[in-house]
């Protein structure tokens, strides 16, 4: 069997969310097709700037395929376009302009997905919100197999993803509010899908005493693991943390792992290690006391699968329902949505023993329950054997809905983003 | 904040939130929403409570800023304002031609509307200019509101730094209480009070502070619950009261409350007093009645100088031991 995976950018050093879950499952099916991955050269997803070089190379064993980008990023065009279809009534035409501009558009990736559509059995197309899943499983929907990895945000609320989530042949699910959410917003249920989620590549052992002796970090710590950006919540939790410390546990710090965007806040318990590498990051999980995670959007959280892989607790935003939803049915973590549920919450599993154990040996089985990489493997083995089975037994066949004609393309007639994901169903999946 | 203690395998994480907001409703008395959180700081209070914020010359600052505003223009309107002039030929002539005048229309209910307007002209000037002596006043008072309001806000926040400050005094306190019992029952497991046996009445300590200057008077009441397992533990080591000396550093952390102290360097004839005095002494005592009345403390005053046959510590047993169960510090007073 041929697999194409393909994703808006692809590398070693990537380490965005679905980027890396994409590498992830490229490397891991590698074992059982030949998987090859389309992606782009950019790596800078604010810019989508070519920086690799365009050709095949190998990483991980898996080749990888790069096409150029066909303009970068112009934040303000963007961001004018995102305006009007989020905000605005508009037209489905406003919607493909905010496609384009969002990028990474490439021309020459979507071409040969089209002209090589009989050289793989399956693609799988990462990430809706891009122009190369949405082009991409236009142009192959009968071979498309899409993961979404969609978060709540405004981009769920266009006019163009319901036909998407329709079209193609199956669907991968990140976790349970995330079909919910797709299905609500499209009305698929007929089109086959299953909660897959994503494994880690947890070391055999993690070392928190050399993680300790390296950087120099003697106390206790809550980790903060990923982007260091607004939109990952961290400003809230700076101002939850500062505001907060009479009352946090004695000498109880905040270690901070990943990209600088938001400015760190200098304070003595607030320490900042940059970009890590996976051993040392496993180390560093293994040294914590707790995880926190307060992104307010996510479809899945890697690192807190993570944390738990490694038995540790996760303390999470509540407001984000994915993470929300995951620490209820795990058992494996609190939430939090205010500054005083912030606190007790830290307090609870920092100084409580047998909950912190209890929560971390929750998260242990969960991760080896759900998300341990055999486990995975199998679910996305047994959803390409039932889609050759359906196509053996004549069915199988995806109904794309064309794209609007010209009067109806311009026709203003779609409601604002927005409007539509505040109707949508929200709060964590409990059954 | 006490901990939430797991016992069993399942944990439902909602029902633990349930429980954390609930300690918070009842810490807070008020539980906000997010919303009602939002529109608090929409309003922007602490500019108003900031003390820094506060100008002790607001009023006056508003007066000059805002002055006295000038007389509004006005003009008195009567029955013969439209024919007046200052020319006689001009006011004899409007008079005669008067009856035409109001053969062609009727201008008497406009001199009377505008008669009327100009009295409510009057009438709103006078108002106005009430309002804005009102406005002073309400000033005035909006600014010792402020100056009240921030008072009771720093006021407020010295509270809550101390309720702070008392809630981590007492965690501390509470994690040193639980670290001491681990020592102390540690040591009592460890030590000769894994055979008990005699009744505990031989070894009171009424002698301890005069041996244990060292001692610190707010250690007592911890002594107090955690020496009465020592008194049942040092009756196991008793029946070799004539044993060598090595077998004495038990007794060392036990007058020490099982607070690490070292064990003293004394010899055998100290040690050999110090039973003798609790022979003698508080036998017939708790322990927490000894550290708590200091009376034995008193009564062991004369304890070092009485000399002390060793045979006395061969002659110990129960029944010695019974027959002085009923003894107070009057032994003591023999001597």
């Amino acid at each position: 069997m041929k697999l194409a995976v393909v994703v808006q950018r692809y590398g070693a050093d990537i380490n965005g969310g679905a980027e890396l879950h994409a590498r992830y499952v490229a490397e891991h099916l590698a074992r059982h097709a030949h998987v090859t991955v389309l992606t782009t050269c950019a790596r800078d997803y604010v810019t989508w700037q070519d920086e690799y070089a365009a050709g095949v190379e190998q990483i991980n064993g898996v080749p990888v395929h790069r096409f150029r980008v066909d303009h970068e990023r112009d934040v303000k065009t963007f961001a004018r376009w995102s305006d009007r279809v989020f905000a605005h009534t508009h037209s489905y035409r406003d919607e493909l302009k905010w496609l384009d501009a969002e990028g990474p558009k490439s021309s020459a990736l979507i071409n040969h997905i089209r002209s090589n559509r009989s050289t793989y059995d399956y693609f799988f197309f990462f990430s809706y919100r891009y122009h190369q899943a949405y082009q991409g499983a236009r142009s192959v929907p009968d071979r498309a197999i899409l993961v979404p990895t969609a978060e709540r945000d405004e981009a769920i609320g266009l006019g163009l993803t319901p036909p998407l989530f329709r079209g193609v042949r199956a669907i991968m699910y990140n976790s349970p509010e995330e079909r919910r959410l797709i299905q609500a917003v499209s009305r698929n249920e007929d089109v086959p899908g299953v909660v897959v989620g994503i494994g880690s590549e947890i070391p055999a052992q993690a070392h928190a005493d050399r993680f300790r002796q390296k950087y120099g970090i003697t106390g206790r710590f809550a980790l903060y693991l990923g982007r260091i950006d607004q939109n990952k919540g961290c400003k809230e939790l700076f101002t939850f943390f500062l505001q907060a410390l009479p009352a946090l546990p004695k000498g109880l710090g905040l270690v901070l792992v990943g990209k600088e965007i938001l400015p760190i806040p200098d304070h003595p318990r607030i320490r900042h290690l940059g970009f890590l590498y996976d051993q040392d990051k496993y180390d560093a999980l293994a040294a914590a006391d707790l995880l926190v995670m307060p992104s307010y959007y996510e479809s899945l959280s890697m690192v807190a699968l993570e944390a738990w892989a490694l038995g540790k607790p996760v303390l999470a935003n509540g407001k984000c329902e994915v993470l929300r939803g995951q620490c209820i049915r795990s058992g494996a973590g609190l939430y939090y949505e205010t500054q005083a549920e912030f606190v007790e919450t830290l307090r609870a599993i920092a100084d409580g023993r047998s909950l912190n154990t209890a929560l971390g040996r929750n998260g242990r089985e969960f991760f080896q329950r759900h998300y341990a990489w055999p486990v995975i493997e199998q679910k996305y083995l047994d959803m390409l054997a039932r889609l050759q089975t359906d196509e053996r037994a004549g069915g199988g066949r995806a109904r794309m809905e064309p794209e609007p004609g010209f009067f109806a393309r311009r026709r203003r007639s779609l409601r604002a983003a927005t409007e539509v994901l505040a109707a949508l169903p929200a709060g964590p999946v409990l059954n | 904040m006490a901990e939430f203690n797991i016992r069993t395998d399942s944990v439902d994480v909602e029902q633990i939130m349930r429980q954390i907001r609930a300690r918070i409703k009842e810490k807070r008395g008020v539980d906000y929403t997010e919303q009602q959180i939002q529109e608090l700081a929409n309003v922007k209070l602490e500019r108003f409570l900031d003390p820094k914020g506060v100008r002790s010359d607001l009023v006056e600052q508003f007066k000059r800023n805002r002055g006295t505003s000038p007389e509004p223009p006005n003009y008195g309107f009567e029955d013969t304002t439209l024919y007046e002039t200052h020319r006689g030929m001009i006011r004899f002539f409007r008079k005669l031609l008067n009856p035409f005048l109001k053969l062609l229309f009727n201008p008497n209910p406009i001199v009377h509307v505008l008669h009327m307007q100009g009295q409510i002209n009057n009438i709103n000037a006078q108002q106005f200019r009430v309002r804005e002596e009102l406005d002073a006043l309400y000033y005035e008072v909006i600014h010792n509101l402020v100056l009240e309001l921030t008072r009771l806000g720093i006021e407020n926040k010295n509270l809550k730094m101390r309720v702070e400050s008392l809630n981590s005094r007492i965690d501390f306190d509470e994690r040193r209480a639980r670290a001491l019992e681990g020592v102390v029952q540690y040591k009592a497991g460890s030590g000769p009070s894994r055979e008990p046996q005699a009744p505990p009445a031989r070894y009171s300590r009424p002698a301890e502070p005069r041996h244990e200057p060292r001692q610190e008077p707010r250690q007592e009441p911890r002594q107090e619950h955690r020496q009465e397992p020592r008194q049942e533990a040092r009756p196991a080591v008793e029946p070799a009261g004539d044993a060598p000396p090595a077998a004495a550093p038990p007794s060392a952390p036990i007058q020490n409350g099982g607070i690490d102290q070292p064990a003293e360097g004394s010899g055998t004839v100290r040690r050999r007093r110090r039973r003798r005095r609790g022979r003698r002494g508080g036998r017939g005592r708790g322990l927490g009645d000894v550290a708590s009345t200091g009376a034995p403390i008193a009564a062991s005053d004369a304890a070092p100088n009485t000399p002390a046959p060793d045979s006395y510590e061969d002659g110990d047993s129960d029944t010695d031991s019974d027959s002085d169960s009923g003894g107070d510090e009057e032994p003591d007073t023999g001597q």
